[in-house]
């Protein structure tokens, strides 16, 4: 199978191609004329200080916002995603910074949230659902225990692998990671890590929003950094030291101008 | 990627009898906050509380608020209030008394078979719509259910003065009133039949749900516990329908029902009046909402949306419709309690429902369900509805005075909201 650099350098279509997404929330420019793509096989970080603009920008991605301007092509397609369905139907799936779980339901209600399983009848196949949701946890998570709880009785981290085993289940082509091990601990942030190659070797793109500079030099290919609502630049990982993304993400300056593209 | 702190929870066979039975300990609480009172208002009215006969009013007074109940639950579940349930059950009731006493009969003739059903369907209809309308401008437009429902209750209240010109209207169709309750009852033989058949559901039910868990290979209750449950569950059945029918119609009236047909009422003959029409009509409401809640992706989505309304929304979650489609429920519960609640007094009156909206809310309050949102169980808005009506006929039957009656009512409400929030936090919940 060809890396996504190949895929790349081929000229095929991205996966997905973001045009000149703009947003404004009440006359603030959240993000502002930026560009992004992502490969098969790929894993773009999303970089910048806090309020650069990185969730706004993939919330446009998963449907929770609606983009001013730009385009969003997947595939080399043109689509319009205006809520959250589109994207799912896209297969698009993304863990939130906000996790977005119903705090009052347990996790595999949460897991197939919109999505529910059911029996013959149409009705909810609630037994069916812990079962897949036993499943899925006992790879992603296997000390995770409490099935029957809301999930406003886990902890942060636990919480977490919730939201990310939704985005994992349903065979996503592209996955959303916003901040994914804000809330987890080392063991845990390094499975989430083994996760990531996993789906990455599947062919899946990915999106990474992180803040750890060091991660981001260890799990993504490419880095796009944001400031202030704009796209600084677009870099290849293996181009650039950690030096050189921490002065883009401070300075807003593009040290490697021209690498890309 | 867990927290390492939270390790593998312990096995199923711990913890009391109660947990082993895997009853509700809130379920539990609030049932014996009824007996509590029930027993109380026994010893205070010499025993005249806890007859067939007072069990029978209380059934059928129940009815109308808890059907509405019902929906309440849902509506606060997701996060909003309709303070305009009891003018919708006003105007609903208008324009069926309207259609039965002033228009159908015009057209039909009086007495036509038809007009009942015409009748109940026009205003269900009208129920529906008018609640779905409501729900738009909560869901669409974005209008506080408070203020839209607000408006609602002074709309509603007068459209349907305006609609009867203030007039009672009377007397209503024949067959309709049968809806009421005292005038339409199952009898004991079909209303032993039903028993049955409740029985049956119900521990098929029970036996479907272990299959379930057990063909995934998830802990069930031990034997024992089931047979324990299912036992108590026919014993409850068995010994509401006997109470029913243990009401016996009363003589003159058994003569009067007789001679109306012409015939002779045989000596000593005693008649049980059995499951009333519209307490069956309750009890299909409750078991269709409760599945609804628990089972079907309408209502699982009503309680994701109130638990977290942007989750839900992000999980693809159509909020806006969906809040459409729980006013629209609404409305229809509305139009039905107006059936049964116009069908009880025999005849459309300008205050039916006054101060419905009250007794609803307290109803679903008093039976668990969060204001906040995102908590509420069917069976203890009904619960919630028995308790408030056990209190008021109690004390009236007591003697109370009317003031003091609604000083007790406006405490209970606030003292079982606040034992509500003790007992979440006691078990951890939020
Ligand atoms: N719903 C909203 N309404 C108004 N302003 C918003 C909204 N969402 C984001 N913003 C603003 O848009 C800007 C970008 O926010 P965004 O959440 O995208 O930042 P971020 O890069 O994800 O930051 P962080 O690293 O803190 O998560 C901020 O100035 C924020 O205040
Ligand atoms: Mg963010």
């Amino acid at each position: 199978m060809p890396t996504a650099k190949e895929i790349r350098a081929s000229g095929a279509a991205p996966l997905v191609e973001m045009k000149n997404i703009s947003i404004a929330f009440g006359g603030i420019k959240a993000v502002d004329d930026v560009s992004v793509d992502l490969y098969p096989g790929e894993v773009v970080g999303l970089l910048g200080h806090n309020g650069a603009g990185k969730s706004t920008l993939i919330k446009v991605l998963s449907g929770a916002y609606q983009k001013d301007e730009g385009e969003i092509f997947i595939n080399g397609q043109q689509v319009e995603i205006t809520n959250p369905r589109d994207a799912r139907a896209n297969n698009i799936e993304t863990i939130y910074q906000t996790l977005a779980l119903a705090d009052n339901l347990d996790a595999d209600s949460n897991l197939f949230l919109g999505r529910e399983l059911v029996t013959p009848l149409g009705l909810v196949d609630d037994a069916a659902m812990e079962a897949e949701c036993r499943n899925i946890m006992g790879r992603l998570n296997p000390n995770f225990q409490k099935f029957n709880e809301p999930v406003s009785a886990l902890s942060g981290g636990q919480r977490q692998s919730v939201a990310i085993a939704r985005a994992v289940y349903f065979n996503a082509r592209i996955l959303i990671m916003d901040e994914p091990t804000a809330a987890l601990g080392p063991h845990e942030t390094q499975m989430v890590a083994d996760l990531i190659q996993q789906l990455k070797a599947q062919g899946i793109g990915i999106f990474l929003i992180d803040h750890d500079v060091h991660s981001v030099m260890e799990l993504c290919d490419r880095a796009s950094v944001m400031k202030n609502g704009q796209l600084v630049g677009t870099v290849d990982i293996a181009d650039v030291t950690d030096d050189d993304l921490l002065s883009m993400i401070i300075l807003g300056k593009n040290p490697t101008e021209g690498a890309e593209g | 990627m867990t927290d390492s702190s939270a390790q593998p929870v312990p096995e199923k066979d711990e913890g009391n009898l109660l947990q082993k039975l895997e009853l509700d300990t809130r379920l539990l609480g609030m049932i014996g906050a009824l007996i509590i009172l029930c027993i109380g208002f026994n010893f205070f009215t010499d025993g005249r509380f806890l007859t067939p006969r007072n069990f029978f009013n209380l059934t059928i007074q129940t009815v109308s608020v808890a059907i509405m109940a019902c929906g309440m639950v849902f509506v606060i579940v997701n996060r909003h209030i309709d303070l305009s349930v009891g003018a919708l059950l006003a105007t609903t009731s208008a324009v069926m008394a309207m259609l039965q006493v002033e228009i159908l009969p015009g057209i039909l003739g009086l007495g036509h078979p038809m007009i009942w059903v015409i009748a109940v369907i026009a205003g269900l209809l009208v129920g529906t719509l008018i609640g779905a309308f409501q729900g738009w401008m909560v869901g669409y437009l974005t209008i506080p259910a408070f203020i839209v429902t607000l408006g609602g209750f002074l709309v509603w209240r007068n459209v349907a003065w305006y609609l009867t010109s203030g007039q009672t209207k009377g007397p209503l169709d024949q067959t309709f009133l049968m809806f009421g309750g005292t005038n339409g009852t199952l009898g004991t033989t079909w209303s032993w039949i039903f028993a049955a058949l409740a029985i049956v559901g119900a521990l098929y039910a029970l036996w479907n749900g272990r299959r379930a868990k057990a063909s995934h290979g998830f802990p069930v209750k031990p034997i024992w516990a089931e047979v324990t449950l299912s036992a108590i569950i026919v014993a409850a059945i068995v010994g509401f329908i006997a109470t029913l029918n243990a009401y016996t119609i009363p003589i003159r009236r058994l003569e009067r029902m007789f001679q109306e047909r012409g015939e002779t009422m045989p000596e000593g003959l005693v008649v049980g009046y059995g499951l009333p029409i519209s307490v069956l009509i309750l009890i299909l409401v409750a078991v269709a909402m409760a599945i609804v809640a628990k089972r079907t992706r309408f209502g699982r989505y009503i309680y994701a949306t109130g638990g977290n309304p942007d989750a839900a929304e992000l999980s693809g979650i159509n909020t806006r419709w969906l809040t459409v489609k729980i006013f629209a429920l609404m409305g229809f519960l509305c139009a039905l309690s107006a059936v049964i609640a116009s069908a009880r007094l025999s005849n459309h009156g300008n205050d039916i429902g006054t101060l419905d909206e009250l007794r609803v809310i307290a109803a679903a309050v008093i039976g668990g369900t969060a204001l906040a949102g995102g908590f509420g169980t069917i069976y203890g808005a009904i619960i919630g509805a028995l308790i408030m009506q056990s209190l008021q006929s109690g004390m009236a039957m007591v003697g109370v005075d009317a003031p003091f009656q609604n000083i007790v009512v406006g405490t209970v409400l606030v003292l079982a909201v606040y034992i509500d929030i003790v007992y979440r936090k006691s078990v951890g919940a939020k």
